[in-house]
């Protein structure tokens, strides 16, 4: 691991600066690639968050989040319950409009990620509670993936042009190859909908793989299943990391299962950064036990009934 | 291990389209000979014209999920257009007509399909009544469009594509039959293509769809055109080949919503379903009005009759829903499965990895 093993203060500060360093490095234009066998690149971030502020109403989400996510690394969003783990990724994909901040994804800066372009600026993200279409069959899902990659108009599709064809030709291709890396193959021809749940994840996941993104947004990936579907989506999560060359930013609230899946982990509480770091340094982090723990605080008294 | 063209010809072959040949075997060479002209007339022609009507509206709402209640009025757009295009360029071929009319109808349903940009469920189905009332008072209040009809009534010329006449009951069941069939196999293949995988993800799960890619826009826009495409064809067929005289109020609420009950009855989201719920809601009635009257027909009169049939229609759609709330093309199928189960009993079959 390329950081030095400091206080999470510390590993705040060098986010920033390399933050200020991406900046600068796309002013320069392009985006500089660290050839060799080193994956997590600290040159080029995928993704930057600059004080990303989000309030509904008086309740404060998020306050002030910083974070950059290198090439090719898995990076974790931990956090208890109501942390705004989900509001960040929720921000990142453009579903939230944050009330201060940028979001920077590759050498675009937006105040507002625009959904519609999501997939284009190539981040492709699942959904904590499954948001696969029921009524298309495995294939078609994950085919789905691919929709941003169309051209071809819906009237040279029902007259089958060469250029519909072998765009549907593509697209299936790469959705066979998906399915075939998830081990989704015996399913693939069943409507989504009565699949179990486990498998569904699966799913999922083959349709923001097939399009290649630069960067994954993972919602709980490892949320809801058996401890055995545990292990295997981890494994998953791992082997898209490596085979499709991606980065993956994923949100967990369960610490134990993404210490061993990830490279870094930031950790939430009530809408702030406290924690960013190694799985080891978070681990030890004061902040982070006392977060997940619990901590009495002086002067509190408790309430009796 | 077959061979690859025995294979290739076996996997062709498959039982859905034999029925499927079966079916347009017998509906082009059978029933024009054998059927009579209260058939042709009363029952196949209206059938067909509402079935694609239903296959529509199928799209828009069991494919795309928008609900729609605005059928009528796309099928009085297409028969109207279709009415001016015929008299205003007397050289237009009809077929030109037809399709031009479709066009019309198309355009006037993405118009009110905008709310849906905003509007879910319940509500855009209510702002979808904007079509049915709008398009029935401006057809009653604008005398263009009925040639200065004082009641707003249209008399539709004989039919005739390119010199033939289809002008009798074989010959306009003929013409509505060829014109539903090809709008169908339209409609399936845009189903089969990334377009249907569109609509059914927009019904599905609206903010996956936007996420991925799908233009939210674009497709609902397009869903609404070519739904009321589609529908305002079955119009011209209602107008030309079935009715032949057809005023606005003709196209009212209640058409709309025989519509929308043929798709909910035969089942959303399936061609087959918007045939079948056609069929059941144009024939059922015939049936039963033919079987009372022969039954209790010196008991009550007409009146008490009609009024009982349509109690029992009423008992009986909620009893089938109860029963299959997929619809009728659910029961066929689970049928058909058993049948097929019993007479082919299941090998297992080899995973295909």
């Amino acid at each position: 691991m390329s950081l030095i093993a400091t206080a999470p203060g510390n590993s705040l500060i060098v986010a920033r600066a390399r933050e200020r360093a991406t900046v600068h490095s796309n002013v320069a234009g392009g985006t500089p690639r660290a050839a060799g066998a080193v994956r997590v690149d600290a040159g080029a971030p995928v993704l930057t968050l600059q004080s990303i502020s989000l309030s509904f109403g008086g309740v404060t989400a998020l306050d002030g989040i910083d974070l950059a996510v290198a090439k090719g690394e898995i990076r974790a969003i931990i956090g208890p319950n109501g942390a705004g783990k989900s509001s960040l990724l929720n921000v990142v994909s453009g579903l939230y409009r944050p009330g201060r901040g940028v979001v920077q994804l590759g050498s675009e800066r937006f105040r507002h990620v625009p959904t519609a372009r999501l997939a284009a600026v190539g981040v492709a993200r699942t959904f904590q509670n499954l948001a696969l279409f029921k009524g298309l069959s495995v294939l078609d899902n994950v085919m789905m993936g691919l929709v941003h990659c169309r051209r071809a108009g819906f009237v040279r599709q029902i007259l089958s042009t060469p250029q519909a064809r072998r765009e549907e030709a593509k697209a299936r291709a790469a959705a066979e190859e998906a399915i075939t890396f998830l081990h989704l193959g015996a399913v693939k021809h069943q409507l989504a909908g009565g699949l179990p749940y486990g498998i569904l994840k699966r799913v999922e996941l083959a349709r923001a793989l097939v399009a290649r993104p630069r960067l994954l947004l993972l919602d709980e990936p490892l949320a809801g299943v058996t401890l055995g579907e545990k292990r295997d989506l981890a494994a998953h999560v791992r082997n898209a990391r490596d085979a499709y060359d991606t980065t993956i930013v994923l949100i967990e609230h369960d610490i134990g299962v993404v210490m061993g899946l990830s490279d870094r982990i930031a950790v939430l509480d009530y809408g702030r950064k406290i924690a960013d770091g190694s799985p080891d340094e978070v681990r030890s982090d004061q902040a982070v036990i006392d977060a997940y723990l619990g901590v009495a605080h002086e002067g509190e008294t408790e309430l009796v009934i | 291990m077959t061979t690859p063209i025995r294979s290739a010809a076996v996997r062709w072959f498959t039982p859905n389209r034999f029925g499927l040949a079966v079916l347009l075997i017998t509906a082009y060479a059978v029933i024009p000979f054998a059927g009579s002209d209260y058939l042709l007339d009363a029952v196949l022609t209206p059938f067909l014209a509402l079935a694609l009507a239903a296959l529509g509206l199928n799209l828009l709402t069991g494919y795309a999920g928008q609900v729609s209640l605005g059928s009528a009025a796309y099928l009085a757009v297409g028969a109207y257009a279709a009415y001016n295009f015929n008299l205003r360029l007397p050289g237009l071929p009809f077929l030109a007509s037809l399709v031009a009319a479709g066009f019309v109808a198309a355009a006037v349903g993405i118009v009110f399909g905008l709310p849906s940009l905003r509007l879910r469920g319940f509500y855009l189905a209510v702002s979808t009544l904007a079509a049915q009332f709008f398009v029935q008072w401006a057809l009653t209040k604008f005398g263009w469009f009925s040639n200065n009809n004082p009641s707003g009534v249209i008399d539709a010329p004989p039919l005739a594509v390119a010199g033939l006449s289809f002008s009798g009951a074989v010959g306009r069941y003929v013409f509505s039959l060829t014109v539903v069939v090809v709008a169908t196999l339209l409609g399936t293949r845009l189903l089969r293509s990334q377009v249907g995988r569109n609509f059914m993800a927009l019904r599905d799960h609206e903010v996956a769809a936007k996420v991925i890619g799908v233009p939210l826009l674009r497709t609902k826009l397009l869903a609404f055109g070519v739904s009321s495409f589609l529908i305002g064809v079955a119009g011209v067929l209602w107008a030309f080949a079935y009715l032949r005289t057809v005023e606005p109020a003709g196209f009212n609420l209640d058409r709309s919503f025989q519509i929308l009950f043929m798709i909910i009855i035969g089942g959303l989201a399936s061609i087959r379903g918007a045939f079948l719920g056609a069929a059941f809601i144009v024939v059922f009635p015939l049936l039963l009005s033919r079987f009372g009257a022969a039954l209790l027909g010196n008991v009550f009169d007409s009146g008490v009759l009609e009024m009982s049939q349509r109690i029992v229609i009423g008992a009986l759609i909620i009893g089938l829903l109860i029963a299959e709330p997929c619809g009728l093309i659910a029961l066929v199928d689970r049928v058909a499965d058993k049948i097929r189960r019993r007479v082919f009993p299941p090998q297992s079959r080899p995973i295909h990895n």
